[in-house]
């Protein structure tokens, strides 16, 4: 091989990662530096700030990120999305390790309808799940209220301000419990036989089995569901916005992503708007670093 | 722990299907040797869970089929004849308008995750089979890229390609959504456990040029594992919502989550519009949900069944 064909050799792996790279660049690195840019400035009004000179950029050091924190609507809007998390992590997780439990149990029935069934709502996405939940919410068309009229009970609308947080958790409930529940029910099925059938010889009963052997092994898997959960909540979006034209309850400013689309765009005020995708961005970080840690140092293992 | 730990990445799930399906397998021959009796109490857990998962489906199979007034008026689960007069009211909504949007999303996660899979399995591969200086530090730099949330991108994307014009165009929202960590990171697992390095070195003495390998040999090995990375990029690009609502104006540009909720909006004001609402949210997750049956054995990729066996 001449010197020439091997150095066009190692120019190979960089010409292949070329495009995944300016890709990257383009729309990964460079928003989030201007981002970054973003957050540290502002504009300043000249005078009656008309005509084209009438505003100017400035350097504004922390002040986007000191009146974000102090920003009451953000608080609340922090803490609303706290709320649902609160409510819709454990539930859904809980459901999704009891549902995969269940699958894999030997006398459980109608395992692949059930199966099937649950993971469907995968497949619908989160605008049209928002909009079917949307409709069962109204009492004009819920079963549930028709039941409670023909009961004689006063039941107020789930899209009432205290509840709304519920209907919002349920409808994330419903879209994720089943992927949650294939991911656990996966990991219970690699799981070698062959222990169950030594527990089971042992005396264990099926829900000691579950309990004392299942569980503990797929703890990993637990705790990558539960983080990428924790993840998504962080940034609900299409479920609130598109229950907002059903009810009074919603806010612009109900989510913090919800309210950063708020400030950017109804506002024009993408300076603040930017502050606020740092702080959103840094506290997912924060939370992934440590499924980061968890997943890298395992998974290379097998390459030359 | 270190076996153990594996589990937790959604990419050696796929790897444990194969022993997983295996064991199913073992499972059906055990259960036909010594029949066990079935648990009226948990197989009713699991149907309630399958009930609750199916309601909203069925209720909007329902609804779709009832006239404006007797939206309202009649028993949520009692069905109308209207179904046929709402999906031709549907097709006639400005001039067809709701198919357009049905063509776009088909365009945006149909073309964007082939687009995006192949990017991703020509970087995977490079960073699982070859050595070069810098390859950790792309590596490292792509995978923090799996921890940025893409919707916190959306606004700067948004201002960005308004300065070069692209915003409220196919493009503004093709484009961003091409790049995907997970899937290179998926991609280079696939490509480590698929792709025998002998394969590959005996391609090249017999004089086999590199993107050749990678395309007759490599991309044939990583059929299955590219399936799991498209299917994952179209759910994700179908399910996006803040991208294109944030990128456009154009309503003859909307994919249909965006179009569907611009007419639920209109829904406050003209309540006539939630029966076109409904039937829409019918007819777009038919095929979505159809795709999704018939696919749903490459959720569960069996990853030997691309590689050469030695």
């Amino acid at each position: 091989m001449s010197a020439s064909t091997r150095r066009r050799a190692a120019l190979v792996p960089y010409a292949m990662l070329a495009p995944g790279i300016v890709l990257f660049a383009l729309f990964m690195a460079a928003p989030i530096v201007y981002t970054l840019v973003l957050s540290f400035q502002k504009e300043v009004v000249k005078g009656l700030g008309l005509g084209s000179g009438g505003k100017s950029l400035q350097f504004a050091g922390l002040e986007n990120y000191v009146s974000a924190f102090t920003d009451p609507e953000f608080a609340a809007s922090v803490g609303r999305v706290l709320v649902y998390g609160l409510i819709l992590v454990p539930t859904m997780l809980g459901l999704a390790l009891l549902f995969a439990l269940l699958l894999d149990a030997r006398r459980t029935g109608a395992k692949g309808f059930s199966r099937v069934s649950i993971f469907l709502p995968y497949a619908v996405p989160a605008v049209i799940s928002s909009l079917l939940w949307g409709f069962l919410y109204l009492p004009a068309v819920s079963p549930f209220y028709w039941v409670f009229e023909q009961l004689g009970w006063e039941v107020p609308s789930l899209l009432s301000p205290g509840l709304v947080v519920f209907a919002i958790a349920n409808i994330g409930l419903w879209g994720g419990v089943g992927f949650n529940m294939i991911v656990m029910y996966t990991s219970l099925k690699a799981v070698p036989q062959e222990i169950y059938e030594a527990a089971t010889i042992d005396g264990a009963s099926e829900w000691q089995i579950a309990w004392r052997i299942k569980i503990p092994i797929i703890a990993p898997a637990l705790v990558m569901t539960a983080l990428f959960s924790m993840i998504a909540t962080l940034q609900v979006f299409a479920e609130p916005t598109t229950l907002r034209p059903l009810t009074n309850s919603l806010s612009t400013s109900w989510s913090p992503l919800m309210l950063v689309y708020r400030d950017a765009f109804t506002r024009d005020d993408i300076y603040s708007a930017a502050a606020t995708s740092i702080i959103i961005a840094i506290a997912t970080f924060a939370i992934s670093f440590f499924f980061l840690r968890v997943v890298q140092r395992r998974a290379f293992g097998q390459e030359d | 722990m270190s076996t153990t730990l594996d589990s937790t990445s959604t990419s050696a799930i796929v790897q444990r299907e194969a022993s997983a399906r295996r064991r199913e397998g073992r499972d059906r021959r055990a259960v036909t040797r010594h029949r066990v009796p079935v648990s009226v109490g948990s197989t009713a857990v699991l149907l309630i869970g399958a009930v609750y998962c199916l309601m909203p489906v069925a209720w909007v199979l329902i609804a779709s089929t009832k006239d404006a007034s007797e939206l309202f008026s009649t028993f949520t689960f009692a069905p109308s004849t209207h179904l046929w007069d709402n999906l031709v009211e549907l097709s006639a909504y400005r001039d067809g308008l709701y198919w357009r949007w049905m063509l776009n999303t088909a365009l945006y996660a149909g073309v964007g995750a082939i687009v995006s899979t192949y990017i991703s399995a020509l970087s995977g591969y490079a960073l699982a089979k070859y050595t070069f200086p810098g390859k950790g530090v792309v590596f490292k730099v792509l995978l923090m890229g799996v921890l940025v949330p893409g919707v916190i991108l959306a606004i700067p994307q948004y201002l960005l390609l308004a300065q070069v014009g692209l915003t409220n165009t196919y493009w503004s929202v093709l484009l961003p959504q091409i790049i995907s960590p997970y899937g290179i990171y998926l991609a280079r697992i696939y490509s480590a456990a698929a792709v025998p390095t002998e394969v590959i070195e005996s391609a090249r003495t017999e004089g086999a040029g590199e993107l050749s390998i990678f395309h007759r040999i490599a991309l044939p090995m990583l059929a299955p594992g590219l399936v799991t990375i498209f299917l994952f990029q179209f759910v994700a690009v179908w399910n996006n919502f803040m991208l294109p609502y944030i990128m456009l104006g154009d309503d003859r540009l909307f994919p249909i989550t965006v179009g569907l909720s611009g007419l639920l909006n209109q829904g406050a004001t003209v309540p006539a519009m939630y029966t076109l609402v409904i039937t829409g949210a019918l007819v777009s997750i038919v095929p979505l949900v159809a795709l999704f049956l018939v696919l749903q054995r490459y959720w569960r990729v069996d990853l030997a069944a691309g590689a050469v066996k030695a």
